[in-house]
């Protein structure tokens, strides 16, 4: 743990503070509950040990274990409903139906009206499930990381993106029209695009794919932390403090509760404003010109 | 006559910067989701169209939240 102290307002020193890892580790519960002071949470949480492959490019850890499974439950899941498709749908059908109607009517179709949105429903709900399905890792015990809080994952959702919106842009308008579309929007005076231009250039190819990939990870990064650092604190709390500080673990449990369903919900947020913000730059890359 | 310390902060600034970092971009955000909401009441039959500039919107304001987390990371 590295800790920066600033002493007054010029002089800073770096004190490197090692903790030694050295609890009474006799056994499992020697680790469990053994402790040696508090430990906050660190970026170093994405980072595990390796699996298997270490030191290779196919290194595998935790998280990327953590994905293979949400993978394949949701691969399961949608096999057998689609195995079993009825008319009339049971209860099972029935719940992923309306997740499936959800994205449909209440996203797409909202934005980009009923006849465009056709084209890009089946892939806008393949982008949505997924989101929601690695986001949710992150609460589930025993798994507790999101499959997208690591920041490969968005990027390749993003890069999905960009390629799909830009691809569909140029074949409707043409290379140099859907430039001019977007570099150069009309019913400005001339001198103002010395400004406008660059902006809307950085705007269409860097930071609309690079802030739905990083809007993605940062929120799953900050709910994992928070969600340790709570738990981690009732840890110490409950087993190190002394005193009346123990009481405070009380707040802080049920504060970590609190937050879990706090990251419910910010899953499933994300997962919305990801497919929303997909669906209007979709829109934008078909919109005629004004 | 000796400077004598009254007050002394340690600890990592990073603490206290995401903080700092979180004040503009909540205040853009409240400004912008009640405006839209403003909007929504007035004219409930726009209100879709309305949500989806909203989230254009929250997609700038929100990008400098999150370059504040993230620079919380890289600068440490």
């Amino acid at each position: 743990m590295r800790i920066l102290a600033l002493e007054g307002a010029l002089h800073a020193a770096v004190a490197e503070t090692s903790d030694a890892a050295s609890s009474d580790s006799s056994g499992f519960f020697g680790w469990l509950f053994g402790s040696d002071g508090f430990h906050a949470p660190s970026i170093s949480e994405f980072y595990p040990d390796a699996l298997a492959f270490a030191g290779t490019i196919f290194e595998f850890n935790r998280i990327e274990l953590v994905r293979v499974i949400a993978a394949f439950f949701m691969i399961l899941i949608f096999w057998l409903v689609a195995r079993s498709a009825k008319i009339v749908p049971g209860r099972g059908q029935a719940v992923v139906e309306m997740v499936l109607d959800f994205v449909r009517v209440q996203i797409v179709e909202e934005v980009m009206g009923k006849e465009r949105a056709k084209r890009f429903v089946p892939f806008l709900t393949t982008l949505f499930i997924a989101i929601v399905f690695f986001n949710m890792t992150g609460v589930i015990p025993f798994l507790n990381i999101a499959g997208t809080s690591l920041i490969g994952l968005p990027i390749i959702m993003a890069l999905w993106v960009y390629v799909m919106y830009l691809s569909v842009g140029i074949k409707k308008h043409g290379l140099g029209g859907y430039l001019k579309a977007n570099l150069f929007p009309p019913g400005v005076p001339k001198p103002i695009y010395l400004l406008l231009t660059p902006i809307e250039f950085l705007q269409v190819f860097i930071l609309r794919p690079a802030t739905l990939a990083l809007r993605l990870a940062a929120n799953m990064i900050a709910g994992h932390l928070l969600l340790v650092l709570c738990f981690a604190a009732t840890q110490y709390f409950f087993f190190e403090a002394t005193g009346a500080l123990k009481a405070a673990g009380v707040v802080s449990l049920a504060a970590g509760f609190g937050f879990t369903l706090f990251e419910i919900f910010v899953a499933l947020l994300q997962a919305y404003v990801f497919v929303m913000l997909s669906s209007v730059y979709l829109n934008m890359a078909l919109e005629e010109e004004h | 006559m000796d400077t004598t310390t009254l007050a002394e902060v340690s600890g990592n600034v990073a603490t206290i910067g995401y903080g700092l970092a979180a004040i503009g971009p909540g205040i853009g955000l409240g400004i912008l989701i009640g405006k839209t909401i403003e909007g929504m009441a007035r004219q409930p039959e726009v209100a879709g169209q309305l949500r989806t500039t909203m989230f254009i919107g929250v997609a700038f304001v929100e990008v400098l939240a999150l370059l504040g987390l993230i620079t919380g990371f890289l600068f440490t």
